[in-house]
């Protein structure tokens, strides 16, 4: 089923748990209507989807301005101090706010120990040498709309940092928001075909910026072109076609 | 508040593949993106892309009273609007350096390097001229506006044809275009833009048509204006870069093996676009 919604159209989402993703809003409650229905209004012009029980909807749709949401993973750039913690630009309207705690093994009470101890723990180094410009890989810890979003670099339930942190080296490419999402689908070709040609590290981000880490320059170059060419907001290629530019291309 | 320049990573590598004459989007160092241009339903409307970067040129004419000092002479006015649209580095109402740059740069290239004559567009001395108008939208930048607003630009007053006047005595007869043929502008040469950016590093070679990137990275850029007659109109160095006389002419060199090009990709979309536009009376 595909149909298409554009902004303000009522979306027939029923179930007893349901779960609305991006791009859908429940209005309040409306007294003409018995008190249990629900009014389910699209924000975004897209496709509507839904998951196989129909408890979770969505709208797909490409974008190049990332707004956030709470628990994506993003890459950001530190624009400066602030306080405690960082301000990181996320590609949002405001730039977000990275807490100084908000790292694995940082609490409130161990802190002056680990301005110390960071000299010698190579991990938590990012603690002290977060320049302005370095790139950090970090969830978004709240997003609420007339707030500042905020960043985390650790998992709030463990306190480890599961991936997150200081990205150095490598380097970081602009798609469009529908291709970040293709590159987290493991369904999806691209990054499993480019790995099986040479070792490759990536984040990517859900606000449309990814970080690439190959090992030859030549390497990386490849990997931004293949995804610059898979992007649908670009040429939108197809696996074949693909497959056909990565072998012209000099690795 | 957006960062001002790219994040460290970025930075390294690109001076790292740059150093290796390798580039982002596969091109060489001497490499431009091929220009794609498409003409609208209308005469002198343009729009031009180099790869991301779109821009979009609109001629349209109107008479006016020539100032005294030049009874003679049609004037050209050159309107360039960078909106928030084109990136997000743009502000509405305060132009950047770099904006002002280019706008300059816009207007020595098409109006002050005499391309279009000025004279063919008196109509009545003292009384009537021609007045062209050129407007010119940035609507997406991906580095190097500047090649591309000219190349529109330039593209655009070749395509536009103005109604054909007729003078009898002291009264100017405009005819319409169904009545009679627009006629074209008269245009001496068709300059073109080519801008080089300069790297800090003094290994790294410089590169044309800079990307974004490249653009945000570079310590200098030198544009050249020049037609495909080996004629330079302009040429601008900023940044301060010092570089030798021998690179400068290596450069320009490369120049005017791309304003050929360009002049031959021009004329072609230009004699394509004309035959489109023909219509058969039986």
């Amino acid at each position: 089923m595909a149909s298409i919604v554009v902004p303000g159209e009522h979306v027939p989402a029923q179930h007893v748990n349901l779960k609305l993703g991006p791009g859908l809003l429940q209005l309040s409650a409306h007294r003409a209507q018995p008190p249990n229905s629900h009014l389910i209004i699209s924000t975004r012009a897209g496709q509507l989807d839904h998951s196989a029980n129909k408890s979770r909807w969505w709208v797909e749709c490409n974008a190049r301005r990332y707004v956030p949401a709470s628990q994506e993973s993003v890459i950001g750039i530190v624009l400066g101090r602030s306080g405690d913690g960082w301000r990181v630009d996320i590609g949002s309207g405001h730039p977000a706010l990275l807490d100084g705690l908000a790292f694995e093994g940082a609490t409130r009470r161990s802190k002056p120990n680990l301005k110390v101890r960071c000299q010698s723990v190579s991990h938590l180094s990012n603690q002290s040498v977060l320049q302005v410009g370095a790139l950090v890989y970090a969830r978004v810890s709240l997003a609420h709309k007339d707030m500042e979003p905020e960043l985390e670099c650790f998992d709030a339930q463990t306190h480890k940092a599961e991936g997150f942190g200081e990205l150095s080296g490598g380097f970081v490419m602009q798609c469009s928001l529908r291709m970040s999402r293709l590159l987290l689908d493991p369904k999806h070709f691209l990054l499993p075909f480019l790995g099986s040609r040479f070792p490759l590290e990536v984040a990517v981000g859900m606000n449309g910026r990814t970080w690439i880490s190959a090992k030859g320059v030549k390497q990386t170059i490849a990997v931004v072109r293949c995804i610059e060419a898979v992007d649908p907001d670009g040429a939108g290629m197809e696996e074949g076609d693909l497959k056909k530019l990565f072998n012209r291309l000099e690795i | 508040m957006r960062p001002q320049s790219p994040s460290i990573p970025e930075k390294e590598f690109t001076y790292e593949a740059l150093k290796q004459s390798l580039r982002l989007d596969g091109r060489g160092p001497l490499e431009i993106r091929t220009p794609t241009i498409t003409f609208g339903p209308e005469l002198g409307w343009v729009e031009c892309t180099l790869g991301k970067t779109r821009v979009v040129a609109y001629v349209d004419a109107k008479m006016v009273k020539p100032p005294p000092e030049r009874p003679f002479e049609g004037t050209i006015t050159i309107h360039s609007e960078i909106s928030p649209m084109a990136s997000v580095d743009y502000e509405l109402g305060r132009p950047s350096e770099e904006e002002v740059t280019m706008i300059r740069m816009l207007d020595k290239v098409l109006r002050r390097s005499d391309a279009i004559d000025k004279e063919s567009l008196c109509i009545l001395a003292g009384q009537r001229v021609w007045h062209l108008r050129l407007t010119v939208h940035c609507l997406a930048d991906a580095g190097n506006m500047l090649d591309c607003a000219c190349l529109a630009g330039i593209v655009a007053f070749k395509h536009f044809r103005r109604s054909e006047v007729e003078v009898i005595g002291d009264d100017v007869i405009v005819h319409a275009p169904e009545e009679r043929a627009p006629v074209p502008l008269a245009i001496h040469h068709t300059p073109f833009c080519v801008t080089f950016a300069f790297f800090p590093d003094p290994t790294t070679r410089p590169v044309v048509d800079p990307s974004l990137l490249e653009q945000k990275l570079s310590a200098g850029a030198m544009s050249i204006a020049l037609n495909a007659q080996r004629e330079i109109c302009v040429l601008h160095k900023a940044g301060g870069v010092p570089t030798a006389p021998d690179e400068i002419l290596r450069l320009l060199n490369v120049a005017v093996g791309i304003a050929k090009d360009l002049d031959k990709l021009v004329e072609a979309r230009l004699r394509e676009d004309w035959a489109e536009r023909k219509v058969e009376v039986r």
